[in-house]
């Protein structure tokens, strides 16, 4: 018994570490997120072309080979990052191309007559954004917004493959040490599944705290 | 005699293949009260959008209380007005839609300051205490705290009314603002125009289907068809003896649909 709390502390050593990447990439993954969103809908074709051919890109190809290249190609550039480092630039970068999308939606499911009543407010672009239409725009994008970062939560295991002691590298270790495979496996499929759970409620009653007084707005 | 607040001069504007305004030229002297009727599709909605700045014209020139709107004087050069050129000649005009248009996450105090905070870096405190005055006005202060969506029709009007107030323009626009609503919150709303007209001098433009109010509101009323103005004249003069076959047309069929001339 004394023996299972040992690996257990590992696995949960692991769950610190998946849920550091989860924290650090979905930071990552919503500035993407809002900077490539909203260049799509940018005066400027230069912006519109960078934040496509960023969104395509990265939707357009595999996360394991985006952290491949981030961790073993890179370093022939000269940069060389950390497994940590590496792992969340890949996570935040591939999950933003992602929610760029949701952003880009969000923004333009609210209606013209709200962007009309700025403009006949006189407030400029940037004001109307930043106090009409983001604030409308957020709580159509929260709901996506949690799916994505549960897709990135589970997407971390992916890190086990640069040697990044996570969850799932860690139920790899407890398995080839003991031989069992049911304990570790079960094990962090629980903390998955938990840690998901957070990210939903979380989501839910933050969507709750910011829908209120709203009744009747939400599409 | 005064200038012209507003002069519109041959301006034309088409929506794909259809013509919505061919050539229309009008004035309005500070502080009238006028009523733009007729069909829907005429190009009366169309042009308060265009003093707007919601709509670009394809061809034409307005001059708002002596400068272009859609045009900027450069050494003598008139070119297209930039953003900014556009924002200076907005702070002169106001406007009230059909659907109230307010801004559902905000309650109705925030509704009414955000833009004067913004657009003339007014404190809150003063802002806050010109929005009372205005929600005042408009028998709305005891729903200052309010979201939206708690408010009627009629209610929401009064408040996008006194928001568009709060930067004092020099002309609002009234566009359709009682269509939306239930007809026993239609009057709530007219009670608030008419104090506003009683009260202050603005110049007010207003499109409406409610003959009854445009014929006692308006100093003179102006008739759309088809891009054009097809006749103008004192309320008495356009709504008891129309000369136009179609001005009489379409008062007998709007007579017929049961409003009160």
């Amino acid at each position: 018994m004394t023996q299972w709390s040992g690996y257990l502390g590992l696995i949960l050593q692991g769950a610190l570490v998946t849920i550091e990447l989860t924290l650090m990439g979905s930071v990552l993954a919503l500035i993407m997120a809002f900077l490539a969103g909203m260049g799509r809908l940018s005066r400027y074709f230069v912006l519109r072309a960078l934040a496509t051919a960023y969104i395509e890109f990265f939707r357009g190809t595999s996360i394991f080979v985006q952290l491949f290249w981030v961790y073993f190609v890179l370093p022939l550039a000269g940069i060389s990052l950390t497994p940590l480092q590496a792992g969340v630039l890949a996570l935040g970068l591939n999950v933003g191309a992602y929610a760029a999308e949701v952003v880009r939606g969000a923004i333009q499911s609210v209606g013209r007559e709200q962007y009309e009543a700025c403009i006949a407010l006189n407030l400029g672009r940037w004001q109307g954004m930043r106090h009409v239409i983001l604030p409308q725009a957020l709580l159509v994008m929260l709901p996506t917004f949690g799916n994505n970062a549960i897709e990135l939560l589970k997407a971390t295991s992916v890190v086990s493959l640069i040697s990044l002691a996570d969850l799932t590298f860690q139920a790899q270790v407890v398995r080839s040490q003991t031989g069992n495979t049911l304990m570790p496996f079960t094990t962090i499929l629980i903390i998955y599944f938990v840690l998901a759970l957070i990210i939903s409620w979380g989501v839910r009653s933050l969507e709750r705290r910011m829908a209120r007084g709203l009744d009747g707005v939400r599409v | 005699m005064p200038a012209p607040i507003i002069k519109v001069d041959a301006i034309s504007k088409s929506f794909g293949a259809f013509k919505v305004l061919d050539g229309l030229s009008m004035q309005v002297m500070p502080g009238e009260k006028l009523a733009l009727i007729g069909p829907s599709g005429s190009g009366k909605t169309t042009i308060l959008r265009i003093l707007m700045t919601l709509e670009k014209i394809d061809g034409g020139h307005i001059q708002i209380d002596g400068e272009q709107l859609y045009h900027m004087e450069r050494n003598g050069q008139l070119l297209a007005a930039d953003e900014r050129h556009l924002a200076k000649m907005r702070q002169k005009i106001g406007m009230v839609f059909q659907l109230f248009n307010l801004f559902p996450h905000k309650c109705v105090m925030d509704n009414v300051t955000l833009a004067p905070m913004l657009t003339k870096g007014v404190a809150r405190a003063a802002a806050e205490k010109r929005a009372m005055e205005l929600l005042e006005m408009v028998g709305m202060a005891d729903k200052a705290k309010a979201m939206p969506a708690q408010l009627s029709g009629g209610q929401k009007q009064r408040v996008a009314i006194a928001r568009a107030l709060a930067l004092s323009p020099k002309i609002m626009l009234f566009d359709e603002v009682t269509s939306a609503l239930d007809p026993e919150l239609v009057e709530e709303v007219l009670n608030v125009m008419r104090k506003l007209a009683a009260e202050t001098d603005m110049t007010m433009l207003l499109v409406t289907h409610e003959m009854g109010f445009a014929h006692d509101f308006a100093d003179r009323v102006l008739f759309f068809d088809r891009g054009r103005i097809v006749e103008e004249g004192k309320p008495d003069e356009i709504f008891r003896h129309p000369k136009q076959e179609r001005t009489q047309g379409f008062l007998k069929k709007i007579i017929a649909a049961g409003h009160r001339v």
